[in-house]
């Protein structure tokens, strides 16, 4: 008699753990045969305020950690992935992409994590200056985390594109919390579990699946969130959100782009954008 | 021990500065396409002296139509001075700043006759700072691919800019310098209550040879400035002012691919450990909330003192703006001017008696004020609470709330606890204690043991609701540039 498959509830990642949704619903994913591969939380807004309470409290702690030691954790985040590479590429498999294309998905996630990892260090001397003020005065200006991010992750390469999002505004101190591709959801939880072992503070990122009809004003009215990241095309959704974001004058970043897998995917300005610059002046005279 | 009474022991003498060799013409026109046109709208306003009330001159009102013939203007002009030269770009800015330093003194006294400023603050402050802006981002114009490495900066077009009436000529000279330089063409607004300075600078932008159009001033209130923000082939939109406008115009630009700076309001921290140099920091608390008669967006409006050294800070201070002199803005010994508008004074009045409702114990320095004009004594608030509204909202006018604090993380959280995040102070003579503070407060500048100072190459901007962007130095370059 053969064996029977154990099947994985995917659940969604709040605080470091995984709780099922708070609304009870789900959604049937399937595959492209009408199989059934998951059933699939859509969450609620509910969920999205205890994320961003676990994303709040987290952040300040992350934000002071050395930078030398967030690389470290986002290393670590790499070398997890790659140990579980077959599973994901199983798993976008599972959801529709071809064995190259999921291998190449995978192993390029894994490679932003190493980039992003290697700037943790780094971005702050590229986007900071000393300011040669015409007065007895030492000034500089540097880069500070803006503080709780809420992305609306890429529908597209649902693994490379949710990683090529998130690295950049963690590794810059912030907290975030991430509606999954809406499209095909599956492969950010098992990322999650990724997460999880990867010494990165409960709380930092927090991943939910739903729909983004339901989810993305919350996302972006919160007044306890400072940006907001929407990648899509959809105008209706971009004024949505560039609207109801005013009543905190939350950051607003739009990316319209459906290619995460190509140079122009990377760089320090994604870093960037999800950070304060601060002057700080002090007197040089005694 | 009894006190030296400042004002029975010494007299100073009235020291005028001079208004004689400042023109000013009866009636201000638009300045479009290098040219001052008279407005279509046939509409003029007065512009007024805050000290006497009296008129300086007529302003033109530029409604809808105005505005479209300055865009169509900025956009012609915008074709040319994008392809110049960088290097002949800078060269025309490089200019302006060395007419505006040679007519430095003609500017600080309208500056002062218009907006009510002592005269001290617009010669030493505004007018050579507006000077310096233009210098500095002069040189910018050819070095703009070192600012920002591995990327290609090209303008963006027309920016509209709106600009506040708390340092006319200086904010006009922020949004126009960095504009410019990196090859954009401008239409600026000054705010209705201070437009002559900008006006002047129209004249000297004349003299100066920059190509018609490149730079246009249009003069009206918040319908001039909604017909810029509303522009649909404006590209970009830079304005200072109040946080609720920001918000509406933010709002208003929703769905709309258009570039925004916003810089607005604040509620600044000033924090004084018990270790500060505590003379110093009490000239620091005075600079910092009466400078310009707390008329600006930075100010040090909430002061922390910690709890040891509060007697000794709040004696100290009360002594301190007791001396204080408020009166003529064209005196050379005034230290605190007019009230820029009755209806400012208005507000800064209805904000005294909230806090007296709300419970504060008030201090006003007992001065005498001037009959004509609109005046308030420096003010202090003690016995205030987080939750009160003189300490939550701007009220941007010379009142400070006063607090105080037993632990450095006390002080952290509460200097953090509001909307705002634009700047900051603390007074300690420990290093240590300077950087934790200035990492954990969410503000965009911090001073230490010192405040309000400014440089053009000092970007300036806020966190969280006091804004977005940043405005000088290399970061403030960003706002004017894309990228490909």
């Amino acid at each position: 008699m053969s064996r029977i498959d154990v099947l994985k509830t995917y659940k969604i990642f709040i605080g470091g753990k995984f709780p099922r949704t708070e609304s009870g619903r789900f959604s049937r994913l399937k595959n492209k045969n009408g199989d059934l591969v998951a059933n699939i939380c859509l969450s609620s807004r509910k969920d999205f305020r205890n994320a961003v309470v676990s994303a709040r409290n987290t952040q300040k702690g992350w934000e002071n950690i050395t930078a030398l030691n967030k690389g470290q954790i986002l290393y670590r985040i790499a070398e997890m992935l790659e140990g579980r590479k077959l599973q994901f590429i199983k798993e976008l498999m599972m959801t529709g992409s071809s064995k190259y294309q999921a291998r190449s998905e995978v192993e390029q996630s894994i490679d932003r994590l190493i980039y992003y990892a290697g700037w943790s260090d780094k971005f702050h001397q590229i986007f900071s200056s000393v300011n040669p003020v015409a007065s007895n005065h030492f000034n500089f200006s540097i880069p500070q985390a803006m503080g709780v991010v809420s992305v609306i992750a890429p529908n597209e390469f649902s693994l490379l594109g949710l990683v090529s999002v998130v690295a950049p505004v963690i590794v810059g101190g912030n907290s975030c919390i991430v509606l999954s591709s809406e499209e095909n959801p599956m492969v950010s939880i098992s990322f999650a579990e990724v997460l999880n072992t990867s010494d990165v503070p409960h709380g930092v990122v927090n991943i939910l699946t739903g729909k983004r009809k339901e989810l993305i004003s919350h996302f972006a009215s919160h007044k306890d969130v400072n940006s907001i990241i929407y990648c899509g095309d959809n105008n209706e959704e971009i004024k949505e959100i560039e609207k109801v974001s005013v009543e905190n004058l939350k950051r607003v970043e739009i990316y319209k782009r459906k290619n995460w897998d190509n140079k122009t995917s990377q760089s320090p300005y994604f870093i960037e954008q999800f950070q304060e610059i601060k002057t700080t002046w002090h007197p040089t005279e005694a | 021990m009894s006190k030296i009474d400042i004002y029975k022991t010494w007299k100073y003498d009235e020291s005028l500065e001079s208004t004689s060799y400042i023109t000013l013409k009866d009636t201000y026109d638009l300045f479009i396409g290098g040219d001052f046109v008279k407005p279509l709208s046939k509409k003029y306003f007065n512009t007024l002296n805050p000290a006497t009330n009296q008129s300086i001159a007529k302003i033109a009102d530029a409604n809808d139509k105005d505005i479209d013939k300055a865009v169509k203007s900025a956009i012609k002009a915008f074709k040319s001075w994008s392809k110049l030269d960088p290097k002949e770009r800078g060269k025309y800015i490089f200019r302006i700043a060395r007419m505006i330093q040679e007519r430095a003194k003609e500017f600080a006294v309208i500056e002062s006759m218009d907006g009510g400023k002592p005269i001290r603050e617009s010669r030493d402050i505004d007018i050579p700072l507006a000077a310096n802006h233009f210098f500095y981002h002069a040189g910018w114009a050819d070095k703009l691919e070192y600012a920002f490495p591995n990327k290609k900066p090209t303008p963006l077009g027309v920016a509209g800019q709106i600009i506040p009436w708390n340092f006319p000529l200086l904010m006009a000279a922020w949004k126009i310098a960095p504009a410019i330089a990196c090859g954009n063409t401008v239409v600026l607004k000054p705010a209705e209550s201070t437009s002559l300075t900008a006006l002047k600078l129209a004249e000297l932008i004349q003299d100066s040879g920059l190509p018609k159009g490149v730079v246009n001033i249009v003069t009206g209130a918040g319908k001039t400035g909604a017909a810029i923000v509303n522009h649909p082939e404006i590209n970009k939109i830079a304005f200072t002012g109040s946080t609720e406008v920001g918000k509406l115009i933010e709002s208003s630009l929703s769905g709309i691919e258009k570039k925004t700076t916003l810089e607005l309001g604040g509620k600044g921290a000033n924090i004084i450990f018990e270790d500060a140099a505590i003379d110093q920091a009490v000239e620091g608390i005075v600079n910092a909330i009466f400078f310009n008669q707390g008329h600006v967006c930075c100010a040090g409006s909430r002061l922390f003192i910690q709890e040891s050294v509060a007697d000794s800070v709040i004696e100290k201070l009360k002594d301190r703006i007791s001396t204080l002199i408020i009166g003529d803005p064209l005196d050379k010994n005034t230290d605190i001017g007019a009230i820029n508008s009755a209806e400012q004074l208005k507000t800064i009045e209805k904000y005294i008696e909230i806090g007296k409702k709300e419970g504060g114990e008030i201090f006003q320095a007992k001065c005498s004020l001037p009959k004509q004009g609109n005046w308030c004594p420096p003010t202090l608030f003690l016995n205030v609470s987080q939750s009160n509204r003189i300490v939550q909202e701007e009220i941007f006018g010379p009142v400070l709330v006063i607090q105080t604090f037993r632990t450095i993380d006390e002080v952290i959280e509460k200097a953090n606890n509001t909307p705002f995040g634009l700047s900051a102070g603390v007074w300690t003579e420990k290093g240590s204690k300077i950087f934790k503070i200035t990492k954990a407060l969410n503000s965009g500048v911090v001073w230490a043991n010192t405040y309000n100072k400014f440089d053009p190459c000092s970007p300036f901007g806020g966190f969280k609701e006091s804004g977005m962007g940043r405005e000088g130095g290399l970061h403030g370059l960003k706002s004017y540039l894309k990228f490909e």
